[in-house]
């Protein structure tokens, strides 16, 4: 018989180990997975983690690697910052698309001028924008209780519409033939989120997630904001107890989230995605909930997440044209790591026993 | 020599990390109350959850009227004639008494055959209950009824009761035991587990004293004092608190007619609660749990907000003030749940320190923790107040309840409050620790702080208090000078208008 026994303390190596353990499982299971899909599993994992690092191309891809990874670590980090507050947004994916239509807006507005100044200019106004998107559900969940969850998710939805509608309206590119989308901010020198160092793929989003990984673990570590953030998380009521303000706390984590994730949109439709088009958004505000988890929501462990994701995003690019993968199929993999991290992060708080010790008289 | 009712012979049990029952051997007699006594950890749920089948022993025998027993669960238990109160009941307020009581049976018969059976025994013995009666309107005492009658209805041999005056008033404690009595003279045995020396005294025919597993010892409790009884339990001679007796200071806390809407439907309401509060002064609040007092904690502690000119304390009103400004200025409380609301259970001494020592101690500048400041503060709460613990980095869930209990006040009274208010001190807590937060207590109270104890303890509170008050039902009775109070007055003052009847005699 198997036992579930609550550890008097949470497992400190547990706690370093899940995702180790999670990511194994994910590539037996993975593999299990292509091989009912008709697919040479070690070939399929190969293909998926070691191509794109170590392959031929692998100096075509090694980039990529900091392109996809910086949104997905720039939004995970402030994600994290409210999931460990108990504060879930979920629509990270709005947030992204309103950044990057505030900032695509502010830099086009000035087309076709140059200077120095429209790049911050754009930098802040995909910050607002993302900002902006989310304090919308939390205002809502400050004043009527409404869950942040639902609110967030379905505002996704209407920023997609939003955008669908700049993108065939307002920001539509005069000189575009007819075409929908707005004009490439890649040609426009001023507003080009260009590589900072050329061909590295580090662009000015991969310097924003870098700072916002060290801003987030000075934060939480040492700052009293962050400390509000993770009792609040842990045990609520002592959270009030010692005096932090429930409603500030969610302004602060929706906010700070919607802006981290606003701003990971402006600096992808201004470097590698180049214009507003109807569906530039790729899911990397969703992706980020599960680099969020996996990388036990520690802003180290998010960085490495990102990278693992991006990984794993570019093999399964490389896997579905030589190999035939459906894309569904890489969906499934990504989603099969959260499970197995949640399913594994068990073991950090409760012990396995086996078998029966009672003696019956 | 007559064979005893229920022999227990040997019984061991262990858990990891601990032996919860080493080798225990007892025997109650028919018709004899039996008292179970121990400090918290001594291992008296343990042993009594094996007798009623919840859990099944490592090693050593059972026998039940001559015959072998090893109940597999608690329902064959029942069926061979053992009843068991539990210290927290397991009712549903929004049901019926008779309904409550048929979720509880085998074969329930039909409603009204119910009902009728549940008038007639619990007027048979004094306790009477009406069947159609909502559950969560009930009092904590006429709720315990209902679970006695549960168990009554079924003809137990052996009735066990888990701390079963823990929720009562003196009146429904007096009742309770003129009905165990009734019980014990129609032959059936009980299985008493209490830690309150004085009632067991009055009660008991014999006691069996537990500690740290093992029997310590057996005495007859009419021939030993409560003194006696309260060291083989402890194991150590037990210091006594001292009532300081020095005359009080200016007023420094004043509550005027506070009111608190209910905070959920089968919420509490505060109404109308005032007092003035002096420096140098204890004030106790007793009440049975769940009359205001989490509430009226919440409400001076600035969890929850209160209206104008309600609470003022050194002259400024503090509506809109929330924990940590009251902190800054010198009011600090410590609620009644330790792991959850006081503490947070997963977060080390360290953080738990930080918790609400950040204003007072200094442990914070510009917003940016000084975790070597709060490691330091940890330590020292740990070493005046004989916290047990590996060392501050322990999570706070790891602590047994005693010693969380003094690092949780610990760690308040070290802040030098101007007034602390604290909810139940030592509920739960062994009596070595107890004696030390009640001395603790007592010496800030000395230095010219003003107290505010809330407590279902009537003894500690007597101990300790300058003057007494009750909360019943949201409202806080007259305030009186605790000397001369008789245990009558208090009752009457914690039952509010509650009217007990009684059948006997």
């Amino acid at each position: 018989m198997i036992k579930f026994e609550k550890r008097p303390q949470p497992s400190q190596i547990f706690s370093l180990a899940t995702p180790l353990l999670a990511v194994m499982a994910t590539m037996i299971f993975g593999g299990l997975l292509f091989a009912v899909l008709g697919k040479d599993p070690v070939q399929s994992i190969v293909t998926i983690f070691w191509e794109p690092l170590f392959g031929e191309f692998a100096f075509y891809y090694r980039p990529q690697l900091l392109i996809k990874g910086a949104p997905l670590v720039l939004i995970a980090i402030g994600l994290a910052l409210g999931f460990k507050a108990g504060v879930w947004n979920i629509g990270a994916e709005g947030q992204y698309i309103m950044g990057a239509i505030f900032g695509a807006g502010v830099g086009l507005a000035f087309y076709p001028t140059e200077s120095a100044f429209i790049f911050p200019l754009m930098i802040l106004a995909g910050a607002f924008g993302g900002w902006l998107w989310a304090t919308i559900p939390a205002v809502l969940k400050i004043k009527f209780g409404t869950n942040e969850i639902l609110v967030s998710l379905m505002l996704v939805y209407v920023a997609e519409q939003f955008l669908a509608s700049m993108s065939l309206g307002l920001l539509k590119n005069p000189d575009g033939f007819g075409f929908p989308g707005s004009r490439n901010l890649q040609q426009y020198s001023s507003a080009y989120n260009a590589d900072i160092i050329a061909g590295t793929g580090m662009h000015w989003g991969v310097v924003a997630a870098f700072i916002a990984v060290i801003f987030a673990y000075v934060l939480l570590t040492r700052h009293s904001l962050g400390f509000a953030i993770r009792v609040t998380g842990e045990a609520p009521r002592a959270a009030r107890f010692g005096g932090v303000n429930p409603s500030r706390l969610i302004l602060f984590c929706l906010g700070t989230s919607g802006l981290l994730a606003g701003l990971a949109g402006m600096f992808e439709v201004a470097g590698p995605a180049g214009q507003i088009t109807i569906d530039f958004n790729v899911g990397y505000g969703f992706t980020a909930i599960i680099v969020a988890f996996l990388g036990r929501l520690h802003p180290i462990g998010i960085s490495l997440a990102g990278l693992l994701m991006a990984l794993t995003y570019i093999g399964g690019d490389i896997a579905q044209s030589q190999l035939q993968l459906p894309a569904a199929a890489i969906q499934v993999f990504q989603g099969m790591l959260l499970f197995f991290l949640l399913a594994f992060d068990l073991l950090t708080n409760y012990r396995v026993r086996f078998g029966s010790k009672e003696v019956t008289p | 020599m007559t064979t005893p009712l229920l022999s227990l012979r040997g019984l061991t049990k262990a858990y990891p990390g601990v032996v919860a029952n080493d080798d225990v051997s007892l025997e109650i007699g028919r018709g004899e109350i039996h008292a179970l006594l121990g400090e918290n950890g001594a291992g008296k749920s343990t042993l009594v959850k094996m007798i009623y089948g919840l859990v099944k022993p490592d090693n050593g025998t059972m026998e039940f009227n001559g015959a072998s027993f090893a109940p597999q669960d608690p329902r064959t238990a029942r069926v061979g004639g053992v009843g068991m109160v539990f210290q927290h009941f397991s009712l549903f307020d929004a049901l019926t008494v008779a309904e409550n009581i048929a979720l509880g049976m085998e074969n329930a018969p039909a409603m009204g055959q119910l009902a009728a059976r549940i008038r007639e025994v619990s007027e048979s013995y004094g306790l009477p209950l009406s069947p159609d009666r909502i559950v969560g309107d009930l009092s904590a005492g006429e709720q315990q009824r209902v679970e006695i009658i549960r168990c009554l209805l079924q003809d137990p041999k052996l009735l066990i009761m888990d701390e079963p005056t823990s929720v009562l008033t003196p009146q429904e404690v007096s009742i309770l035991f003129e009905t165990l009595n009734k019980l014990r003279s129609e032959g059936t045995a009980i299985l008493y587990i209490s830690h309150k020396l004085e009632e067991i005294r009055t009660l008991c025919d014999a006691a069996t004293i537990l500690r740290l597993g093992k029997v310590v010892g057996n005495c007859i409790p009419a021939e030993t004092t409560a003194r006696d009884m309260a060291e083989m339990m402890v194991g150590t001679t037990l210091k006594t608190p001292q009532r300081s007796g020095a005359t009080a200071g200016e007023v420094i806390l004043e509550i005027n007619k506070l009111f608190l809407p209910p905070a959920s439907a089968f919420g509490m309401p505060l109404r109308e609660v005032s007092l003035s509060l002096r420096k140098g002064e204890i004030l106790g609040i007793g009440g049975v749990a769940g009359n205001g007092q989490d509430e009226l904690l919440g409400a001076l502690s600035g969890e929850i907000q209160a209206g104008h000119g309600m609470i003022t304390y050194k002259g400024q009103d503090m509506t809109g003030k929330g924990p940590n400004a009251r902190r800054e200025i010198g009011l600090l409380s410590a609620p009644e749940e330790r792991l959850g609301h006081a503490a947070a259970p997963d977060m080390s001494l360290i953080e738990n320190a930080m918790l609400t020592g950040a204003v007072r101690e200094g442990l914070v500048k510009a917003g940016i923790l000084n975790w070597s400041a709060a490691r330091l503060f940890a330590d020292r709460i740990i070493n005046v107040f004989d916290v047990r613990t590996p060392s501050a980095g322990n999570a706070a869930r790891s602590l047994s309840g005693g010693n969380l209990q003094k690092f949780v006040i610990g760690r308040e009274v070290l802040q030098h409050p101007d007034v602390f208010i604290v909810n139940q001190p030592t509920w739960g807590v062994d009596a070595s620790a107890a004696a030390a937060i009640r001395q603790a207590l007592l010496d800030l109270a000395k230095s010219g702080a003003a107290l505010i104890v809330i407590s279902q303890d009537l003894d500690e509170l007597m101990e300790i208090s300058d003057h007494f008050g009750a909360l019943n039902e949201g409202r806080l009775s007259q305030l009186r000078p605790a000397v001369g109070l008789t245990v009558e007055e208090i009752g009457l003052m914690m039952g509010g208008a509650h009217d007990e009847e009684t059948m006997h005699g």
